[in-house]
């Protein structure tokens, strides 16, 4: 099969659907098909030879924060000649309802168009709003996935119809065979948070509201911190005395990010919200390791309401030292849940969930070849 | 000078007449696509059914469960298309019933006689509930263009009947699928 994916955001700042784009486009070139990915990029960096230039992307406000597109007659240009040269059987588009590559690629395709919808938005206001203007465009689309319950009920919500949902996919074994670095190891137990530091609703600073109940509960514990943002901030919040107990990884490589992730004994996802899926929780359940995460909806459904992992109540965090400390103190507690972990994870694999987008290409391949229109 | 005045109506209805024949065109699309994607559908549902027959027929199931399938495939491919939505369903309910020992489908899948039938099988399930679902997106968005005003007033939709979605139960053996 030819396919096309395109990508709205800049594939050299990392991402969700950044991520996700990449790890489809080689999950389906492992399946043997023809895939070319039209993404905008930052700089000349290298980029993986299936990677089609769209130009540069810039900065522009939208929906409440700031998004890096591209658009403008140049890319146009770029957009309908990536789709003459790959004549392909089908594209797909990611976050089409954006203003962005794959609103220009939906209006100027004349193949079969599947799009996969990532955002679980609570502005309702704005997207019921652009919903009128896209209507047209999105009629297009001949298949929807959204990526999580979550992100099929926005979509239901604005737009109406019936979406598919496909969950984001995750190479387990990446996770399951990570290193584990004795180094990043406490004399104690050890924690880990994923996530930027001074975005709010990642939730640090409830974890390190937390932090020092839980150093006197469970002496020489350590607390990993992945993710980008400002340092000096986030360390005020620490007690001085505690300070070298929490080390700062800043922003790690995929493969550093599985192995803390494998190190540690407990993930913590402490996010207050914004949440649509939840990709690091199954990336931590496919590490091994056991995962403690605040009660959000979409939390909640990917640990298969407790069955896989613990929660604690959404920005409490007394609640949320009670739980580290109990599931630290009990290394019973945590061992069931793990191994349930490791198997459910199985179903996010991306041997499975590729397996299962490309059932949806060869659904609308096949219903096209009749008559293109 | 008087007949200034006619160039900006004429150029009003000349936009007005664009913005329908646009909104016609786009009409016109959704229900070629209703078309493509009820085709779709049906090709879905007779690759299940006939795939259920070949289960059917291959001896690997007890002669009992045997007969249901044969029975309600069967019924599935000839119904009329006022019965297919409940014939269809039947045959989902049928496979479910079939295929509901977990332990017995882990074993069939990775047996190399029925091994390939059953993946085949699984396949189609869940194409069957794709096909539909894209259908009834379409048939959503067809709805919700005909109900505008401007639609209904001027008649642009023709005589074409309104679409249906089409409501059938396709969820597919548990077993089956997560195997």
């Amino acid at each position: 099969m030819r396919i096309g994916l395109v990508c709205p955001y800049s594939l050299d700042i990392p991402g969700g659907v950044q991520n996700h784009v990449k790890d489809l486009a080689e999950a389906l070139l492992g399946l043997g098909h023809d895939v070319s990915v039209l993404a905008p990029t930052e700089d000349d960096e290298s980029m993986p030879p299936y990677v089609v230039r769209a130009g540069r992307a810039v900065p522009v406000p939208y929906n409440g924060s700031v998004a890096r597109v591209s658009f403008g007659p140049v890319v146009a240009a770029r957009v309908r000649r990536w789709l003459r040269e790959g004549d392909f059987d089908v594209i797909h588009l990611h976050e089409p309802a954006s203003p962005s590559l794959s609103l220009l690629a939906l209006w100027a395709a004349e193949c079969p168009v599947v799009a996969t919808f990532h955002t679980s938005n609570v502005r309702s206001r704005a997207m019921s709003a652009s919903a009128s203007i896209l209507r047209p465009s999105l009629e297009k689309i001949t298949a929807r996935i959204a990526v999580s319950e979550y992100a099929r009920d926005t979509l239901v919500q604005h737009i109406g119809g019936e979406p598919v949902v496909i969950p984001n996919g995750v190479y387990v074994d990446r996770f399951a065979d990570a290193q584990v670095r004795e180094d990043w190891k406490g004399p104690g137990c050890t924690l880990c948070f994923v996530g930027r530091i001074d975005e709010p609703r990642k939730g640090l600073p409830l974890l390190l509201d937390a932090f020092p109940g839980i150093a006197e509960a469970s002496p020489g514990v350590r607390l990993l911190v992945v993710g980008g943002g400002d340092v000096s901030a986030a360390q005020d919040r620490v007690p001085a005395g505690l300070r070298d107990q929490v080390t700062f990884l800043g922003r790690t490589t995929d493969a550093e990010k599985a192995s803390a992730l494998r190190t540690v004994d407990l993930y913590v996802a402490p996010n207050t919200g914004g949440e649509s899926f939840g990709i690091v929780l199954i990336e931590a359940m496919a590490a091994g390791t056991a995962v403690l995460a605040s009660d959000i909806p979409a939390f909640r459904r990917v640990l298969g309401e407790g069955a896989y992992g613990t929660g604690f109540r959404n920005e409490d965090a007394a609640d949320l030292e009670r739980k580290v400390v109990m599931l630290l103190r009990d290394d019973l507690a945590r061992g069931p849940l793990r191994e349930a972990a490791s198997a459910a994870v199985r179903r996010y694999d991306w041997s499975s969930v590729a397996g299962r987008i490309v059932q949806v290409y060869e659904t609308v391949i096949g219903s096209a070849s009749r008559s293109v229109r | 000078m008087e007949w200034l005045w006619l160039v900006p109506a004429l150029v009003v209805l000349l936009a007005l007449g664009l913005w329908l024949s646009w909104t016609a065109n786009r009409l016109d699309r959704i229900h070629h696509r209703i078309d493509v994607a009820r085709a779709s559908l049906d090709t879905q549902l007779l690759h299940r059914s006939g795939t259920a027959l070949e289960l059917a027929t291959s001896g690997a199931l007890d002669p009992a469960r045997s007969l249901l399938l044969v029975d309600t495939a069967h019924q599935a491919r000839a119904a009329s298309p006022e019965d297919f939505e409940s014939a269809e369903s039947d045959l989902s309910e049928a496979l479910r019933a079939v295929l509901a020992d977990a332990a017995e489908v882990t074993g069939l899948v990775t047996s190399p006689d029925v091994g390939p039938l059953l993946e085949e099988l699984a396949d189609d399930c869940r194409k069957v509930e794709l096909a539909r679902r894209f259908h009834n997106d379409v048939v959503a968005s067809a709805r919700a263009l005909r109900s505008r005003r401007r639609v209904r007033w001027l008649g642009l939709a023709g005589r074409a009947p309104a679409p249906e979605a089409v409501d059938l139960d396709d969820d597919p053996p548990p077993a089956l699928v997560a195997a």
